[in-house]
Order: C-alpha cells, then structure tokens, then sequence
C-alpha cells in the first residue's frame, strides 16, 4: 500500500518537476489547450442563452409547455352565451386548483391621443397571463389582483405606445383616454417590452363588464372581446387535467354547446428536442475547436518526448519502470491540460457573465437570464483532462518504448 | 556467496543479413560485496553491454545471472527494475545530469523510485549524501554552474543514495582531466569503501583500473584476467600520464573467476 501511494505521490512529484523545468514549452502548448477549452465553454455558456432566448420569444408567443386553450362552438342554433363561457371555465379552474388560467381576446380599444383618436389593437388578459406569456415589463409593473377591483382601469402599454405618451414615469400614474360607447381613463401601471420592431403600439387591459369600450370599427378589423381560454398546466398532467376541465366546461354549458381543448405552445408537435440543431451546432464547433489545440498540444508533446529520451533512460537506470514512466509522461500532460482547462473555463465564465454579452446574445430580451451552466463548466474541464489524456498517450507510448540502453548513450 | 555471478554469459544481437554478432562470447564473472573490480577494454569490445548485464539493463541471451544468489535472468520486467533501483547505482561518463533541476534535485531523483522512509525524507538525504561528496555548498546550483569534477562528484552522490550494493562506474573520468579524475575516483573508491558495496569500473584509463582489487580486460567479448600496468592513482600530484591502452589477452584465455 505505502509502494502504491509513493509510486503515485511520486509520479506527481516527477511530473510537477518536470512541468516547472520547462514552463514556457509547457505555457505555450497549453496557450493553445486555453483557448479552445474557453472557446468551447463559452460556446456552451452563450449557447445557453441563446436557446433560454428563443425559448422565451417562443413562450411569449405561444406560451410555456405545456399550454392549452380552450374553444367553444354550438352545435345548435343560438350562439354560446359568452358569459355562461367565462362563468363555467372560472369555476372549472377554481375547482381544480388551476393557478395559470387566463382569457385572452384579441381586441381593440381607441385612445384619444395627441393625434386624434387611434384605435390599437389590444389584449384582454387575465392577471397570469403575464406569467403565462412571459410578458416582459420594462417599467412599473404587470396586473395584479386588486387591479381588477380599480375604478379606473389599469393598463399595460407597449413601449411604442409609451413613446407616443411621451414615456413619461410610470410612478407618475400617467392615464390613457378610451373611447367607446362609454369613455373611461385607465392609468398605466405598467410597460412591456417591444415584441416586434417598428409595431405602433399596443396594450393589455383586464377584463371588465362595468364598461363598453368596444369600438364602432372593432368588427371590421376581426377584433372581437370574446376570449379564448388559455391554461398552463404541468407537462405530464396536462392532457388528462385540459380534457377534464373541457369536459366540467361542457357540461355546465349543456348540450347545444361543444367544447375543444388543444395544446397550443411551441412543444406542442413534434417530440423532438426543437433546440437540438442549436446545440449541435454549438457543440460541434466546439469540439472542432478543442480538436485543433489537442493536435496542437500532441504535436509540442511528442516532440518534446523524443528530446528528453535520454533523461527517460537516466530515470529507468534508476528503477523507473515502465508503467511508472507511462505514467509520469501522462500526468504531464494530463496535469497541465487540466490547469490550461481551468484558467480556460474562468475565462469563458467572465465572457458570458459579461452583461454586455449576454445583452448582445439574448438580443436584450431575456425575462429568466440563465445562469452559467455548470455542465459548460463540467464539459471544459472534462474536455481539457481528456485532451490532456489523448495527448499524453502517444508520447507515454514513445516514453515506454525507449531502449535504456540506447536512451543514455542518445 | 558473490554478490553478482556470471555464468557462461553471452549476447548476441541479431544484424541486417540475418547474421549475428557476438557481443560477449563465455563471459563468467564474480564480484563479492565490499570489491572493487575494473574491466578495461577497447571500444567496441562489449565493455558497455556487460556493464548493463550486471546492472539488469539489459539480458544476457544464454548463461546464467545470479545476483545475490537470486536468478535474475528470469525475471519480470518490473521486478528488474525494481531491483535495479535498490540495488544498483550507475555513474556514467557524461554524468546524465538532470537539466534544468538542482544538484540537490539531481541527487533526490533515485529516492522518487523508493518507497516509505527514503521516499518521504529524500530532501534530508539527499542533502545528506552532497555533503559526504563535499558539495553541500552547491545543493542549489544548476548542472551547467558545476565545473565537471562537481557534475561527476553530484552523479556519484545520485548514484549512492539509496545506498545501492553495486556501484556501476561506466568511464567515470572520461569526460575528466587527470587530476579531477583521480581525485573523483579517490571519492568513489572511498564512499563504496565506506558503505560496503561493490564497485564495478569500465575504464580505458588504465591508471582508473589500477585503483581496482582485481581487474579483468574484456576484449572481442571475451573476459580475462589481466595485471595493472600503472600504478594506482594515489596523491593527486603523484598522477602521471596515462599509459597506452593494454594489449588484450588472448581471445581463448579462460576467464578467471576469483
């Protein structure tokens, strides 16, 4: 036992000795070995937030995983009476404890503004759908629940539309003129951030039956107040829970009434990982990269090996034997990847934590900023010690194979 | 018992023609603890090849190697070298230094092989073994900061410090002047004296040869007994010019064993 732990204390010792000795060989094959293990790290790290990135535009669209919405249709002659809707999916959802349920009508509302009266297309939302839809707030703050119980309604804009009401602080509670068949003053609460570039404004309101806002020209648009109903509802669950809740739905409603559920968000189709083109190409430009400074590094090493043959054979005139040896070459190696992969993933984490990198990559709209994926972290250091290995293993082969006798006369 | 026994020793290498050559034809040898024996030779005569024999370097192809009544001619690779770390200290001609480590680094090296108490002190004793050969002063100086009486008197201290049985000197002075070279034989014959072990000298230098017990000349892979010509290195001032390289037995002389 005490052989084994001074031969591996040992070959330590001799391949720290020998790494010290030849610190600028070892530093500028390892330069190489840094680079492409920050390279691949970062790679990784911004990879991240790149798919963190899509993913939220695709959320914001079509909402987390898994998402649902709700649609209703007769099947006799009168219409579905919308409020028997709303009463009936409310009471599902209170019934199984479904805390992300929310309307949404995509409708419109005409705001007398500097320029006239304007109509902007407009959503009424229930307060989760902010969450639901990672609506991103860029001033003030999302709906909350007492909200709803406000006598002047509270609106979200759009940063468009802020610009138009000349952006002022929302601290200062400014107020939005709509005009329907009644007239009523909403105060801004909130901001959210522009969706699409050059859009011309748009809002969120809550619900309220106390006022008619519809505007006269609201049908020849296609807008309308009445609501889909959307759920977010737990992956594994949410088929059996979705077809439950139409089916609770349905049955308040009666028979003339037919209730659909459908899964709405982005990983609604396909079982496939949609990120997966993503990551391979992350990765395999990555391991491109990491290719390159080991070919680099086996290059330095194997040269390095056939110069210091005869001090190879000085050591197994003295009882080095030839595992020890194998070992010793090996560590070197290994031991220095291992420090270049270190000093290369510190890097690669000051790039990607850099917020004007992450602004750059999540194109400014990243709602939940990843944090640093340890398994970029992981992937560079595992990468650097197996670089390190590969590297080490034709020069230990050539190490081993020396002649002792020839190695000191060399 | 003999420390190191050679019976009928021979090593043949094969060449390009599928001819052999015949490096060391019936080599039979004994060297007990404590000697000193020297072999003289003429380059090319196999001098070289049966220092490795009898330091488990290399494998005779037929006879028989004994070392310490062990049969060693047997044995595992590992375990060779095993037996080679503990047993065997090697002093070369060009002193095979380490570059870029200190004497003191230079004379650690072999206990890095060792195991328990020597593996763990080998700083102490290596420290310990530069003193003895007089360079305590030089433990942090660089292989190329050693004049070459130093660099030699740095190698027979790495070559000591596991406290071998065998010392294997293979022209140690060659790479020396006169002087340095009888004063750094005089340090050898000494420290193997002192610690008991056997000390074997290939040499051309028949004045290196003289200092020996017994001598041997090897020439066309045959070993004979042989006489000092010169006298032995004593004083250094007493040190004269080297004599010419003796005439080598006849290849048939029967190889003495003492």
């Amino acid at each position: 036992m005490t052989g084994f732990l001074t031969s591996v204390v040992g070959a330590f010792v001799e391949a720290w000795a020998e790494l010290r000795v030849n610190k600028l060989r070892v530093l500028l094959s390892l330069v190489g070995v840094a680079v492409a293990v920050c390279s691949l790290t970062a790679v990784v790290g911004l990879g991240s937030i790149v798919e963190q990135s899509t993913r939220e535009s695709n959320e914001r669209a079509t909402g987390r995983p898994a998402s649902y919405v709700l649609y209703t249709s007769s099947t006799g002659a009168a219409e579905v009476p919308s409020a028997a809707v709303d009463e009936a999916f409310r009471s599902a959802v209170a019934r199984y404890d479904i805390t992300y349920a929310s309307a949404n009508a995509y409708s419109s509302r005409a705001l007398q503004l500097g320029d006239g009266l304007v109509e902007l297309p407009t959503q009424v939302v229930d307060v989760p759908y902010g969450e639901m839809h990672r609506v991103g707030i860029v001033e003030g703050r999302w709906f909350d629940e007492a909200d709803a119980s406000r006598l002047a309604p509270a609106v979200v804009v759009d940063e468009p539309l802020w610009r138009t009401l000349g952006s002022p602080p929302v601290s200062s509670h400014p107020t939005v003129e709509m005009v329907g068949s009644d007239t009523v003053v909403g105060v801004v609460v909130g901001v959210s951030a522009e969706q699409y570039s050059g859009g011309t404004g748009s809002m969120y309101v809550l619900p309220s039956d106390a006022y008619d806002l519809t505007p006269a020209s609201s049908g020849a648009y296609g807008y309308s107040d009445t609501p889909q109903y959307e759920m977010w509802l737990p992956p594994e669950i949410g088929d059996d829970l979705s077809a439950t809740v139409a089916a609770n739905v349905e049955s308040a409603l009666g028979d003339d009434v037919q209730v659909d559920v459908s899964r709405n968000d982005y990983l609604a189709y396909g079982g496939e990982d949609p990120f997966l083109p993503i990551k391979l190409g992350v990765t395999g430009v990555g391991v491109l990269v990491l290719l390159l400074g080991g070919l680099g590094l086996v290059n330095i090493a194997l040269v390095t090996v056939r110069q210091r043959i005869r001090e190879i054979g000085v050591r197994r005139s003295f009882g080095a034997t030839a595992p020890r040896v194998f070992f010793s070459v090996m560590l070197e190696s290994v031991a220095g990847t291992v420090v270049a992969g270190a000093v290369g993933v510190m890097v690669a984490v000051l790039v990607v934590e850099n917020p004007t990198v992450q602004g750059w990559v999540g194109q400014g709209s990243l709602d939940d900023l990843p944090p640093f994926p340890v398994s970029a972290a992981l992937v560079g250091l595992g990468s650097a010690t197996l670089i390190g290995a590969v590297a080490g293993l034709l020069p230990a082969l050539v190490a081993v194979r020396v002649k002792v006798i020839d190695a000191i006369r060399y | 018992m003999p420390l190191i026994r050679l019976e009928g020793v021979t090593k043949t290498v094969p060449l390009a023609d599928d001819a052999t050559l015949d490096i060391l034809r019936g080599v039979d040898l004994e060297v007990d603890a404590g000697e000193h024996v020297s072999i003289v030779g003429r380059s090319g005569s196999g001098k070289s090849t049966l220092l490795n024999i009898l330091g488990l370097i290399d494998a005779p192809t037929t006879g028989g190697h004994w070392f310490d009544d062990r049969d060693v001619s047997t044995l595992r690779s590992g375990t060779r070298d095993r037996l080679r770390g503990a047993q065997v200290g090697f002093i070369f001609q060009q002193f095979n230094l380490l570059q870029g480590r200190t004497a003191l680094e230079n004379v650690m090296t072999p206990l890095l092989y060792a195991s328990g108490r020597r593996f763990w002190r080998r700083r102490a004793i290596a420290g310990a073994m530069l003193e003895k050969v007089g360079l305590g002063h030089r433990a942090e100086a660089m292989p190329h900061r050693l004049s070459g009486g130093e660099q030699q008197r740095v190698a027979i201290a790495r070559s000591l410090v596991r406290d071998p049985r065998v010392i294997l000197a293979d022209e140690p002075t060659g790479a020396l002047d006169i002087e340095t070279g009888a004063t750094v034989m005089r340090l050898l014959d000494d420290i193997s004296s002192d610690t008991g072990a056997a000390l074997v000298t290939i040499t051309h230098d028949l004045a290196v040869a003289a200092l020996a017990s017994r001598h041997y000349a090897l020439d066309a892979g045959v070993l004979s007994a042989a006489r000092p010509r010169v006298e032995a290195v004593a004083p250094a001032a007493a040190v004269g010019p080297v004599a010419p390289a003796p005439e080598p037995g006849p290849a048939s002389a029967p190889a003495v064993i003492a």
